[in-house]
């Protein structure tokens, strides 16, 4: 099982879901989130004050997928998620020791 | 037979002659029963126009200045900022009441009113002619009331987000006996010292409180921005207004109310009022416009945060001007002082360094000062005959009709505030100081005042709360 943590651009969230969902994966957690990598923030003016935001929106999504699909997950955030500009964002993959349903006690791959 | 017919004749024209002197009495009657109700209707109109007014500026506290406050602070602070100016509705009304009414309407020296009318007392439906003829005397009690609340209520804006709500409490009270009550003494009292239009020695132009409430208060705020010190952080930690989506709304409650606050300084329903409502209309247009053009130049995009800012500045400098100058001299004194509060926000204040945080002084201050002395300089006689020489003919307002020495009044009624602004805050500050201290403790401060003086929060947005 492998967990999968995506940060891209609050504008790619419905596509990339939408990609996510054709490729059979069904669970994800949606968080709002600011960061930045590379990408340069923007001024804001208040009453003559400038002030510098470097830290920028984004969406992080976080899955966990069973190994067999994680390839195909990734390739499906990775060709919505893209718009081919500096913020695009990042996906970083973590092996997760065990899954539960806490409806039913089912781990492992069934849990997911 | 003739002698019988002689006599009825006599007998006839007597009769009709009491007839006729009998309805022409009963018509005498009518008629002074009929100008008794034509008073009274034009009374009535008046009164209604001053009530509505009365609303209006009472609205100008609270809703509109609390939430054009309430949503420049940080997030944490919302509540404690807008509580300041709700707790001017409440203390500041009884304090009217019990004694401050009658210290700056009474009649007294040239420089504060008697203690006649300590507990409203004889403060009732009859006009007092002096002030307001046509209306109860209750009626321009209550009017002015509003003012003496948003009064202080400006000043708050200076030491946001680090005073203690108790020290704040007793600093408006003390600050409105010994700064408001006098300078609404000087200008508008009995007697006062700068009274135009009841021949104060130095005739200062002030329809509807530019010396009395502008510049009183936002020069204070300077003197307590500087007392007090800066917020922890500032200036290099960013504090941007948490919801200028609030302030906006405070702005425009603000631009509405502020018709009650000039027009309804013209204390009856006529022309007069009209003319203070346009040209209040007009300035605070005209002021928007020299703000946003400023800024546009200077950040090269027009704010919303700068339109709102630019409108209260034009209001605050049409406020003295607002009755006695016409709507293109309103237009010039709105763009001036759109263009000149703009710099005083956000030029002056970052060169000198002081933490005004909402900008009382930049924008009251700055803005009373510009429109007292515009006011020397655009009062028409045309529209407010307010000088009037010995045969009662009217006499030059302002500069523009050919009285320049008008200028020099505004300047002495400019000073005068000045003088008892920094002097009067000076003191109570430090006699609140020394007495339960001014400023939260930085514990405090960090924690926000909500939590740290109300024991609340603005918005409770957690997502187990459903």
């Amino acid at each position: 099982m492998t967990k999968i943590e995506a940060i891209i651009q609050t504008s790619r969230l419905d596509a990339v879901k939408s990609s996510l969902h054709e490729v059979g994966v069904e669970g994800m957690t949606v968080i709002e989130v600011r960061g930045h990598g590379r990408q340069k923030g923007h001024t804001e003016f208040y009453r003559g004050r400038e002030y510098t935001v470097d830290l920028i929106p984004k969406i992080k999504l976080e899955m966990v997928v069973s190994d067999e699909i994680v390839e195909k997950a990734v390739q499906a955030i990775t060709g919505a998620a893209r718009t081919g500009k500096i913020g695009d964002g990042k996906i970083f993959l973590t092996r997760i020791d065990d899954a539960i349903r806490i409806r039913n006690d089912e781990r492992g791959d069934a849990a997911l | 037979m003739r002698k019988l017919v002689s006599k009825i004749v006599l007998l006839f024209v007597c009769l009709s002659t009491l007839a006729c002197l009998a309805q022409s009495a009963g018509a005498d009657a009518r008629i002074a029963k009929l100008e008794q109700q034509v008073l009274e209707a034009k009374g009535s109109a008046d009164n209604a126009w001053m009530l509505v007014s009365t609303a209006l500026v009472l609205m100008m506290t609270g809703p509109g200045l609390a939430l054009f406050y309430g949503g420049l602070v940080r997030k944490k602070n919302v509540l404690a900022t807008m509580m300041q100016s709700f707790a001017m509705m409440a203390i500041i009304t009884v304090l009217w009441g019990l004694v401050e009414y009658s210290l700056a309407f009474g009649s007294g020296t040239s420089f504060i009113g008697g203690l006649q009318h300590l507990f409203l007392r004889g403060v009732g439906a009859a006009p007092e002619p002096d002030y307001a003829g046509t209306i109860p005397q209750q009626t321009f009690m209550v009017y002015q009331l509003m003012f003496a609340i948003i009064t202080p209520a400006l000043i708050t804006g200076a030491f946001a987000e680090r005073m203690k709500f108790s020290a704040m409490a007793l600093f408006m009270v003390l600050w409105s006996l010994l700064v408001y009550a006098p300078m609404a003494h000087m200008v508008w009292g009995k007697g006062g010292l700068l009274n135009a239009a009841l021949g104060g020695r130095f005739p200062t132009l002030d329809f509807a409180g530019g010396t009395v409430v502008h510049i009183t208060s936002g020069v204070s705020a300077l003197i307590c921005a500087i007392y007090l010190g800066r917020r922890i952080g500032y200036p290099h930690e960013p504090m941007p207004p948490h919801s200028v989506v609030l302030s906006f709304i405070g702005a425009c409650l603000l631009w509405v109310g502020w018709f009650g606050f000039n027009a309804g300084s013209a204390l009856a329903a006529g022309s007069l009022a009209t003319s203070a409502f346009v040209a209040t209309h007009f300035a605070a247009a005209a002021a928007t416009i020299g703000w946003i053009a400023a800024e546009w130049l200077r950040n090269g995009k027009p704010s919303a945060l700068g339109a709102i800012s630019g409108a209260v500045a034009g209001l605050v400098a049409i406020t003295p001007a607002a009755g006695f100058v016409g709507p293109m001299s309103a237009i010039a004194i709105g763009l001036i002082a759109g263009i000149f509060c703009y710099v005083m926000v956000a030029k002056v204040k970052a060169r000198f360094g002081y933490d005004d945080s909402l900008d009382a002084f930049g924008v009251h201050g700055a803005g009373g000062t510009i429109g007292a002395l515009l006011t020397g300089v655009f009062a028409t006689s045309v529209i407010n005959p307010i000088f009037k020489d010995a045969q009662g003919n009217a006499v030059a307002s302002g500069m523009v009709e050919g009285n320049a020495h008008q200028l020099l009044n505004q300047f002495v009624g400019v000073l005068v505030a000045w003088a008892i602004a920094i002097v009067g805050t000076l003191v109570i500050l430090k006699v609140v100081d020394m007495t339960i201290g001014l400023r939260v403790t930085d514990e405090h401060e960090i924690q926000g005042l909500d939590l740290s003086q109300h024991g609340e929060e603005g918005y409770y947005w957690e997502a187990s709360a459903s």
